[in-house]
C-alpha cells in the first residue's frame, strides 16, 4: 500500500490524467483549481514543501501537469495559515 | 384493514385521465366524479360504503366476491360496482331488497365455511369479513357452520414477521394480485378450483422457502387473519397512528407508525407518501425491532485507552470530558487537528448541527459524510455538467419512461419499492437496458425482460458509455436541436468529435469490456430514439476510479439526446441512504456549506459568519481517506463520529484502523458498540428514528417529516445531544425543537428558504429547490434551463483502473447489497431479517469454481493486495467467468479487507467495485477474522455487565 505522501502524489497524477483531452495549459488549469477546491491546506503545503525540498518527505515523482499545476497554486496562494490559532469560542 | 380512519376507495383512480367529470345519481344524490371511475369509488368518495371484500384501492378491480352488487336504471341484472364505470346520467341503487337478500347469500357461503373465533381472533376489530357480515345483516347460515374444506389447516408460521393461517381465508385473491400488480414479484397464486381454492405461495411451499420477498403487501391487502403481522397477534390493535419517514433507504417511503401507547404495533406504509404510494420492503415495514434489541447502549461510557472495558457515566460527565479533550487537542496539535463525520441516517436538522459545531465550534471545515464513499462523484459530476448535485427527477417519472436504463444498480435489492414501480412500467411495456457485470434479478423476473443485458467488465464504464455517445453521435441520432438551445454548442462539438474517434467505436472497445458490439449499438439506438429515456444508475457507476467521468457521461448522454427537463427521461442517481441527500444538501463536505456552496465563496461565508457570529475557515477541509492519512501522520488527533461505521464501511480496512488507533479522542454516537467503536474513546449512544422529530431527504429530493412516537430510551434524539456538546464547548446553542433548525437552514440556504416544518406537514412533502420561485418544491428540474445556464458536455476519456489481474490476481471482486440486509447491517442484523441473509456469500461462476476445485457452500480464502478474509462459496451463472462478488453486511466477513486504496480521481470515492483477487479452498476464518473477532470482543466488555455475544 502507499504511503501517505505516495498517495498524495497518486492522487495529484490521478487529477492531471483525467484533464489530459484537454491542451495543455487548460489541463493545469484545471487540475491546479480542482486542487485549491478540494485539498486541505495542510496536505498543499506538505507538497509544497516536498517539491521544493524543505520538507521531511523525498521529492515526490509527479508528472509534468501536476507539477505545474502545484507551481501555479504556490504562486497563487494565500500567506500560509496559522497552525496555532486560538479555536473558535462560539 | 382500514379500521383506523384511512379510507379505502375500492378501486384505482382512473388509469387514464382525462378532462371530462362524469355526472350521476347514487341513492338519490347526485355526483360527479372523472371520466372512468368506477361506481364503487363514485359512491365512496361520496361517503356511502358499498359492501365489498374483494376490492381495495391499490389493486385492480377484480369481482369475484360479488357482494359489490347494485342495480342501475335501464340495466338489468344486478352489476358489480367495482368492475363497472360510470356514465353520464346514470342512476344508482345500492341499497334495495334484493341486493340485501343477494349479499346475505354471500355472506352466508363465507361463514358456513370459516373459523368462528372471533373474539379470540388477532383480526377482531379489523376484519372486514366481520365488518361486511354486519353490514348485509348476517343473522344465519342455512348451511350450518361446520365446513368441509377450509377449517383446521396448519398455520405456517415460517416468516419471522408474518403468520398465514389458510383456514381464515375467503380467496378473495387481493393478496395474490398484491404480489402481482404492487410487488411485481408473482410468488403467489390461487391453487386448485371451486371449495379446493387455496393461496400458495410459490410451488405450494412455506412462505419464508418461497419466492416472497416478505414486502407484507399481502398483509395489508388481507381483509381477514388470514395474513396477519405477528406483532399484532402478540399485542392487539393499534389506538393510533403517526405518520413517519423510514430510516433504510433513498427511496424514502412514508408509514404510518400505528401504536398503542408508546408500543409500536405495526408499521404500515401511507397510501399519501408520495414516494412509495402505499407500498413497502420487508425492512421499512418489519425490520424495526433493532430499537428494542439487547445490544442498544443506553448510557454515555467512557474510558482512557481503546483496551480497557467501557465506563458508564453521566451525560454530563461525557461530554465535559469529550469537550475538554478536545480543546486539548486543539491546543496542542492545532485548530485543524480534530473533525467530524455526520450521519446519513440521521435527520438533516442533526446533520446540520453537526457540521455547525465542527465549522463553528471546532473552528475548520473538517467534517464529512458516508457520501464520501457512495454518491460524491454523483455531486460532483452533475454539479459540472448540469450544475447540481442531485438526480433530476420524482420517483413517478418512471411511470412516463419508455426507454429505461439502468446502470450499476440492483433496484430491485437495493430500492425495492422503486424497483417494483419501475417493474410496473415495464410490464406495461417501457423498454430495459441494463448495465452491470452482473445478471442481476431485473435482467429476468416474472413479466419482465431486459431488452438488453451489458455484461461488461468492472471497470470499463467509461468505455461503454462513451462507444454509446460514439453510436449516437457517428449514426446521426443526437437532439442537435435540443443541444443547440440548451447546451454549449461549442462544447458540444469537442465532445462530439471525441467521441466519434474510431477507438472509441463498439468495436473497438468490445476486447477490453467484453460487451459484444451489435449488442451495444443495438442499446444505444433504443435509447436514443426508444421515446423517453431515462437512466438509473447506482453505485456502480460511482464506486470507481472514474466515477465522477462516468457520471459525467452519463450526463452527456442526457443532453445529447435531450432526455431532460420533462417527466419520463432525466439522470437519476439511486442514493442508498434515508437521508445521503439530505446530509449532503446540510454541507457535509469539507469543501461545501448547506447548498453546494463552496466554502471559498465570500458571500456565503459572510452570511453564516453574521448568522453564527464567529469567522469561518475559507479552506477546504479534510474528507475523510484523508483525516486517515493525517493521522498516522500524527496530525489529526479527534473524531466526533455521528450514526457511521467507517471501519466496516470504509475500503482498505488495516488503514482505517491504523488511522483510528493513532488519535487521542474518537467519539462514537450511535446506537449499539459498532465496529468503529473498537478504537473509540467516548460513546454516546443515540437515538432511533422513531424517537426523534426532524426531516430526511430521499433520492427524488423529497424533504419529509420525521415525527417522534416514543420516548428516546437513551434520554435524548440526537440533536440534544450534539446541542449538550456543542454547550459543553461553549457555543451557547438554543433549540428547542428541531422546526427551529430547519428555520435556520432555510434562513441560510437559498434552495431551501421556502421549507418549514409548518410547510411539510401542510404539503406532505417538498422537494427542493423551494423557495420563492418554486413554493410547492420543485419534482422536475431543469425544465427551461439548468441550474448552471447552458449544459455542459465534458469530454471523459476512458483511463483503465490501475487495479490490475494478473497470474496472482486473476479475478476481479465486485460488491453489491441484497434486499433483507441494509449496509453493514447495523440495524438489520439485529432484528429478525437474519433468517434471509445470515452470513455474506462469495458469487462465484461455475467454471472458476471448478478450476479451483470449490463447491457449493465450501468456505474460501479470498485475497488480494490489500488482504485476505474467508467466506462460503456459492456457485451460480450470475456472475460471467472472471468476475466475484459478494455483500458487506456482516462484520465477520471484513469484505474491506480486501477493498484497495484506489478512489475515484475528483472525490476520493473508494473503488469498491474493482477489486483483483485469488479465490482458494480453505479450511474457514482467515487468522485475521479472528483476531478482529477477539478484539472486538474485547473492546465491547463494559464494567459491570456480564459478557454476551455481540448479536
Amino acid at each position: 500500500m502507499m504511503s501517505n505522501m505516495e498517495r498524495l502524489a497518486y492522487m495529484a497524477d490521478q487529477i492531471a490524467r483525467n484533464f489530459e483531452t484537454q491542451d495543455a495549459d487548460t489541463a493545469v488549469h484545471a487540475t491546479a483549481e480542482h486542487i485549491r477546491s478540494f485539498w486541505d491546506p495542510r496536505m498543499k503545503e506538505r507538497m509544497f514543501a516536498a517539491l521544493d525540498g524543505s520538507g521531511a518527505d523525498p521529492a515526490p515523482a509527479l508528472g509534468p501537469v501536476a507539477r505545474a499545476a502545484f507551481a501555479l497554486l504556490r504562486e497563487q496562494r494565500r500567506p500560509p495559515p496559522e497552525q496555532a490559532r486560538a479555536p473558535g469560542a462560539g | 384493514m382500514a379500521w383506523i380512519g384511512e379510507l379505502d376507495l375500492g378501486t384505482p383512480a382512473p388509469a387514464i385521465v382525462t378532462e371530462k367529470m362524469v355526472a350521476l345519481t347514487i341513492d338519490g344524490l347526485e355526483t360527479r366524479v372523472p371520466e372512468g371511475t368506477s361506481i364503487m369509488r363514485a359512491a365512496a368518495l361520496m361517503g356511502t360504503s358499498i359492501p365489498r371484500l374483494c376490492a381495495s384501492d391499490n389493486l385492480e378491480s377484480f369481482g369475484s366476491c360479488r357482494l359489490c352488487l347494485v342495480e342501475i336504471d335501464g340495466r338489468g341484472g344486478y352489476p358489480a360496482s367495482c368492475t363497472t364505470p360510470v356514465a353520464e346520467g346514470m342512476v344508482v341503487r345500492t341499497q334495495t331488497a334484493k341486493l340485501a337478500s343477494l349479499r346475505r347469500g354471500v355472506m352466508e357461503l363465507y361463514i358456513s365455511d370459516h373459523p368462528l373465533d372471533c373474539l379470540t381472533c388477532a383480526a377482531n376489530g379489523d376484519c372486514e369479513l366481520q365488518d361486511m357480515a354486519g353490514a348485509v345483516g348476517l343473522r344465519d347460515v342455512r348451511y350450518g357452520y361446520d365446513g368441509a374444506t377450509n377449517m383446521g389447516q396448519p398455520k405456517d408460521e415460517s416468516n419471522p414477521y408474518f403468520t398465514f393461517d389458510p383456514s381464515k381465508c375467503i380467496v378473495c385473491s387481493r393478496c395474490v394480485r398484491a404480489c402481482e400488480e404492487v410487488q411485481g414479484t408473482f410468488a403467489l397464486t390461487i391453487q386448485g378450483r371451486g371449495f379446493g381454492s387455496k393461496v400458495a405461495a410459490s410451488q405450494d411451499e412455506d412462505f419464508l422457502t418461497s419466492e416472497c420477498v416478505s414486502c407484507g403487501a399481502c398483509v395489508q391487502a388481507c381483509p381477514t387473519a388470514t395474513l396477519t403481522e405477528k406483532s399484532v397477534i402478540g399485542i392487539g390493535t393499534p389506538d393510533r397512528a403517526i405518520v413517519t419517514t423510514c430510516a433504510y433507504c433513498g427511496v424514502g417511503c412514508t408509514f404510518r407508525a400505528e401504536m398503542r401507547g408508546e408500543e409500536l404495533v405495526r408499521m404500515v406504509p401511507w397510501k399519501e407518501g408520495k414516494a412509495n404510494h402505499g407500498h413497502s420492503c420487508v425492512k421499512g415495514r418489519f425490520a424495526w425491532g433493532y430499537a428494542n434489541h439487547r445490544d442498544r447502549i443506553l448510557s454515555p461510557m467512557i474510558r482512557e485507552r481503546v483496551d480497557q472495558p467501557w465506563r458508564e457515566v453521566s451525560w454530563e460527565e461525557a461530554l465535559t470530558h469529550t469537550a475538554g479533550e478536545f480543546r486539548r487537542i486543539q491546543a496542542k496539535y492545532g485548530t485543524r487537528s480534530i473533525g467530524g463525520i455526520t450521519s446519513s441516517r440521521c435527520t438533516n436538522e442533526e446533520t446540520f448541527l453537526v457540521q455547525k459545531l465542527v465549522r463553528q465550534g471546532f473552528g475548520n471545515n473538517n467534517v464529512d459524510t458516508c457520501a464520501r464513499v457512495c454518491h460524491s462523484p454523483t455531486g460532483y459530476g452533475l454539479k459540472t455538467t448540469f450544475g447540481t448535485s442531485a438526480g433530476t427527477q420524482d420517483f413517478d417519472s418512471v411511470m412516463h419512461a419508455d426507454v429505461i436504463m439502468v446502470i450499476g444498480a440492483n433496484p430491485t435489492d437495493g430500492h425495492p419499492v422503486f424497483g417494483s414501480r419501475m417493474k410496473r412500467r415495464l410490464r406495461q411495456g417501457a423498454k430495459l437496458i441494463v448495465v452491470d457485470p452482473r445478471r442481476i434479478d431485473l435482467v429476468r423476473t416474472p413479466h419482465v425482460a431486459a431488452d438488453h443485458h451489458l455484461p461488461l467488465r468492472p471497470g470499463t464504464n467509461v468505455a461503454v458509455l462513451t462507444a454509446m455517445a460514439h453510436v449516437i453521435v457517428t449514426e446521426g441520432l443526437a437532439d442537435e436541436a435540443f443541444i443547440r438551445e440548451r447546451c454549449d454548442w461549442d462544447e458540444y462539438q469537442d465532445w462530439a468529435a471525441f467521441v466519434s474517434h474510431p477507438d472509441r467505436s463498439p468495436e473497438a472497445i468490445e476486447k477490453l469490456t467484453g460487451v459484444p458490439a451489435a449488442d451495444l449499438r443495438a442499446a444505444a439506438r433504443l435509447y436514443a430514439t426508444g421515446g423517453n429515456g431515462a437512466i438509473y444508475y447506482g453505485l456502480g457507476v460511482t464506486e470507481h476510479s472514474q466515477g465522477s467521468s462516468t457520471v459525467m457521461a452519463i450526463a452527456n448522454l442526457a443532453m445529447a439526446t435531450g432526455n431532460i427537463g420533462r417527466e419520463g427521461v432525466g439522470v437519476n442517481p439511486l442514493r442508498g441512504q434515508n437521508n445521503v441527500q439530505g446530509s449532503c444538501d446540510m454541507g457535509s463536505f469539507p469543501h461545501e456549506y448547506s447548498g453546494y456552496r463552496h466554502v471559498s465563496d465570500e458571500a456565503t461565508r459572510k452570511l453564516f459568519e453574521q448568522d453564527w457570529g464567529v469567522s469561518l475557515d475559507p479552506e477546504p477541509g479534510l474528507r475523510i481517506p484523508n483525516m486517515l492519512d493525517a493521522a498516522t501522520d500524527g496530525e489529526f488527533k479527534g473524531l466526533f463520529i455521528q450514526g457511521e461505521d467507517i471501519l466496516q464501511s470504509d475500503p482498505n480496512t488495516h488503514h482505517v484502523a491504523a488511522g483510528l488507533a493513532a488519535m487521542e479522542c474518537v467519539v462514537v454516537q450511535d446506537l449499539f458498540l459498532n465496529e468503529t467503536a473498537n478504537y473509540a474513546h467516548v460513546f454516546l449512544p443515540g437515538s432511533t428514528f422513531l424517537e426523534k422529530d426532524g426531516t430526511f431527504t430521499n433520492a427524488e429530493r423529497r424533504i419529509q417529516l420525521v415525527r417522534k412516537v416514543m420516548s428516546p430510551k437513551n434520554g435524548y434524539a440526537d440533536w440534544e445531544i450534539v446541542q449538550l456538546l456543542a454547550n459543553a464547548m461553549g457555543l451557547g446553542w438554543a433549540y428547542t425543537h428541531p422546526s427551529q433548525i430547519m428555520d435556520e437552514i432555510a434562513r441560510l440556504t437559498p434552495t431551501f428558504a421556502g421549507v418549514s416544518f409548518e410547510a411539510l406537514d401542510r404539503l406532505g412533502s417538498l422537494q427542493w429547490p423551494a423557495n420563492e420561485a418554486a413554493p410547492e418544491g420543485t419534482p422536475t428540474m431543469h425544465i427551461d434551463h439548468f441550474v448552471r445556464g447552458k449544459g455542459k458536455f465534458v469530454v471523459t476519456d476512458y483511463i483503465a483502473t490501475d487495479e490490475k489481474t494478473g497470474p496472482r490476481f486473476p479475478l476481479l471482486l465486485t460488491t453489491g447489497r441484497i434486499l433483507s440486509q441494509y449496509n453493514v447491517g447495523a440495524q438489520t442484523r439485529r432484528t429478525a431479517n437474519t433468517a434471509w441473509h445470515p452470513e455474506d456469500l462469495l458469487e462465484i461462476h461455475p467454471a472458476d469454481a471448478e478450476d479451483r476445485g470449490i463447491c457449493e457452500g465450501d468456505w474460501v480464502a479470498l485475497r488480494s493486495r490489500a488482504g485476505e478474509t474467508t467466506l462460503r462459496a456459492k456457485v451460480t451463472g450470475r456472475v460471467a467467468p472472471g468476475v466475484v462478488y459478494t455483500t458487506f453486511h456482516h462484520p465477520g466477513t471484513q469484505a474491506n479487507v480486501i477493498t484497495t486504496d484506489y478512489s475515484d480521481w475528483a472525490t476520493n470515492c473508494p473503488e469498491y467495485k474493482v477489486t483483483a483477487v485469488q479465490v482458494s479452498p480453505s479450511n474457514g476464518p482467515s487468522e485475521w477474522q479472528e483476531d478482529y473477532e477477539a478484539q472486538a470482543r474485547r473492546s465491547r466488555r463494559i464494567a459491570g455487565h456480564t459478557l454476551e455475544a455481540a448479536e
